[in-house]
């Protein structure tokens, strides 16, 4: 594992050296949020426009033929760096939420009836919490919660009491958006497995920072954003083990999903097709395949790596702030993000005057209401890093966050 | 306080032309926010739409016509800040002449429009509308 060159891969984000007015430099701390883009994604995404742009799927013209070519090369990309085995695996959605609802209303409506349970647990994006509740809804299945441990990890020990042979679905992220926990998902998969059900993973939050490896974990579905991993924005991933995708409905309907239209009917093509009606996001998922390459090249384990030192960096010296409240686990259970707050601050002023400073964190609830009901706050300011990030992006957090206390007459 | 009039405030913000300075002092007005009772922060009077917590009460004075007086705090101080424009804009004035305020028009002038989250701009632009809605139950009780 070669460690990796910071200052390069800074190098790589135009965005990074475009002082901010005041001449600050920006400090970005929201790739939780959405990631910024490598040149070479720019690049990607306006070569295609500028020199062969064309409907995907439809012509033989030459613009066509390219276009086609370079989707199934994304396609092929993806597949390869999730280690699935077939390209029919992988489905282009507009992103992680579509790809969670595609699974939830495409794969339980059919395989759901009253009765049956779905595992969730309360640090789940609500991405992976709504779309269930709805299933549950729409088939008289019942949400069941994996309780979480004081630190906010999912309680192992304790999985016994929710899952069971009417177990259905486990639906389980694989990184907390706002604790940061890193979820053993091979375990989970296992366990879902022996009971019969199905495990899907939110990978939004996991998959841009560490490898991932869907046929060693043994993931029957698992999603994940373009935007979040230095891709373009509007484009993400649904991978289905292809056995699972022929028993999942599609969820739109429409242009170049079907196999054959009678008047009264129709039938589908075989994945991915069924699942991608209409034109999908061309130029995005051709960029997308770029930020794969990219990260491909940086190397997922030097990546990993790079982001724990940093994450190790802040969370220590975050300590340092009086007051300071830290959510979620020690470092050895947990990604590139750490949510905290501090006593007698609100989360908005706080955000607000890292602003003023050029640091961009983001706070509120983070789309994780019950979480935050369960932590006992309204709101969390969340510093979250990317592989650009460095420890002086934390130093800059530091200062920034001290001279937030100053203004709000903390210190 | 309470005595800052929306002109004495158009004067504050063009002597500091810098968001900066006018976060700065949208703080120090929100630090000297005269402070709700705790019984008047209850749920039917809270204001929904930001992100911080809100709550705003009205107080109709007996004056010939009868005028009204805002309290309101909140549990974010820059949102203290907001409140205090708020109470400038409004406080003192006849339901009639409540009414009539165009608080875009205000916010867009002090730069509040450009430099507030879009959660915060609804939070303000909620606060305007309660502040409406308890002018019309004034204006109706006199």
């Amino acid at each position: 594992m070669n460690p990796l060159d910071i200052d390069a891969v800074r190098g790589d984000f135009p965005i990074l050296h475009k002082p901010l007015p005041k001449g600050l430099p920006l400090v970005y701390l929201d790739s939780g949020s959405s990631a910024q883009k490598p040149q070479c994604v720019i690049d990607k995404e306006r070569e295609v426009y500028e020199n062969y742009y064309a409907n995907a799927y439809r012509g033989v013209y030459r613009f066509g033929s390219i276009v086609d070519e370079e989707l199934e090369g994304a396609r092929e990309k993806i597949r390869q760096f999730i280690n699935a085995e077939h390209s029919e695996e992988i489905v282009f959605t507009a992103g992680c939420t579509m790809s969670l609802n595609l699974v939830a209303s495409g794969w339980g409506k059919r395989n759901l009836k009253a009765g049956d349970e779905i595992i969730l647990n309360e640090m789940e994006h609500h991405a992976n919490l709504v779309p269930w509740q709805q299933l549950a809804l729409q088939t008289g299945a019942t949400c069941r919660f994996l309780p979480l441990t004081e630190d906010g990890r999912l309680d192992m020990d304790r999985i016994g009491e929710v899952l069971s042979d009417k177990t259905k679905v486990l639906a389980v992220t694989g990184m907390s958006n706002v604790l940061g926990t890193i979820n053993p998902i091979a375990e989970l998969a296992k366990k879902a497995h022996d009971a019969g059900a199905i495990i899907v993973v939110d990978g939004a939050q996991s998959v841009p920072h560490e490898q991932t490896d869907v046929v060693a974990s043994e993931i029957d579905f698992l999603t994940f954003s373009g935007h979040k991993l230095y891709g373009p924005s509007g484009i993400g991933v649904l991978y289905g083990k292809r056995e699972l995708l022929e028993q999942t409905d599609p969820m739109l309907f429409g242009g170049h999903m079907i196999d054959r239209v009678y008047k009264d009917h129709s039938t589908w093509a075989p994945s991915p097709a069924k699942f991608e009606a209409g034109t999908i996001q061309i130029a995005q998922a051709i960029a997308l395949g770029s930020a794969i390459d990219y990260m491909t090249t940086l190397g997922m384990e030097s990546v990993h790596a790079h982001e724990r030192d940093v994450l190790e960096y802040a969370y220590t010296r975050l300590q340092e702030i009086p007051g300071m409240r830290i959510y979620g686990p020690g470092i050895e259970h947990r990604g590139a993000i750490t949510s905290f707050t501090i006593d007698g601050a609100h989360p908005e002023d706080l955000a607000q005057l890292l602003d003023r400073k050029g640091v961009f964190v983001r706070h509120g609830h983070h789309c994780t209401m019950p979480l935050h009901d369960l932590l006992g706050v309204s709101a969390t300011v969340r510093a979250s890093f990317g592989v650009y990030n460095s420890r002086g992006d934390v130093d800059a957090l530091m200062d920034a966050i001290q001279f937030a206390c100053q203004r709000l007459r903390l210190t | 306080m309470q005595d800052l009039t929306i002109d004495e405030l158009y004067e504050e913000f063009e002597d500091l032309p810098d968001w900066d300075e006018r976060c700065d002092y949208l703080i120090d007005l929100g630090f000297n926010l005269p402070e709700l009772p705790a019984e008047a922060k209850i749920e039917e009077n809270r204001v929904h739409g930001c992100q911080s917590n809100v709550w705003l009460v009205a107080d109709i004075k007996n004056s010939t016509p009868p005028t009204v007086e805002f309290l309101a705090n909140s549990d974010a101080v820059i949102v203290n800040g907001l409140i205090a424009v708020i109470a400038a804009l409004y406080s003192g004035k006849t339901p009639q002449e409540i009414i009539a305020i165009d608080a875009q028009d205000v916010f867009k002038k002090l730069g509040l429009e450009r430099h507030l989250s879009p959660q915060r701009r609804n939070g303000l632009y909620s606060m305007v509308q309660r502040v409406r809605e308890l002018a019309v139950q004034a204006e109706a009780q006199s």
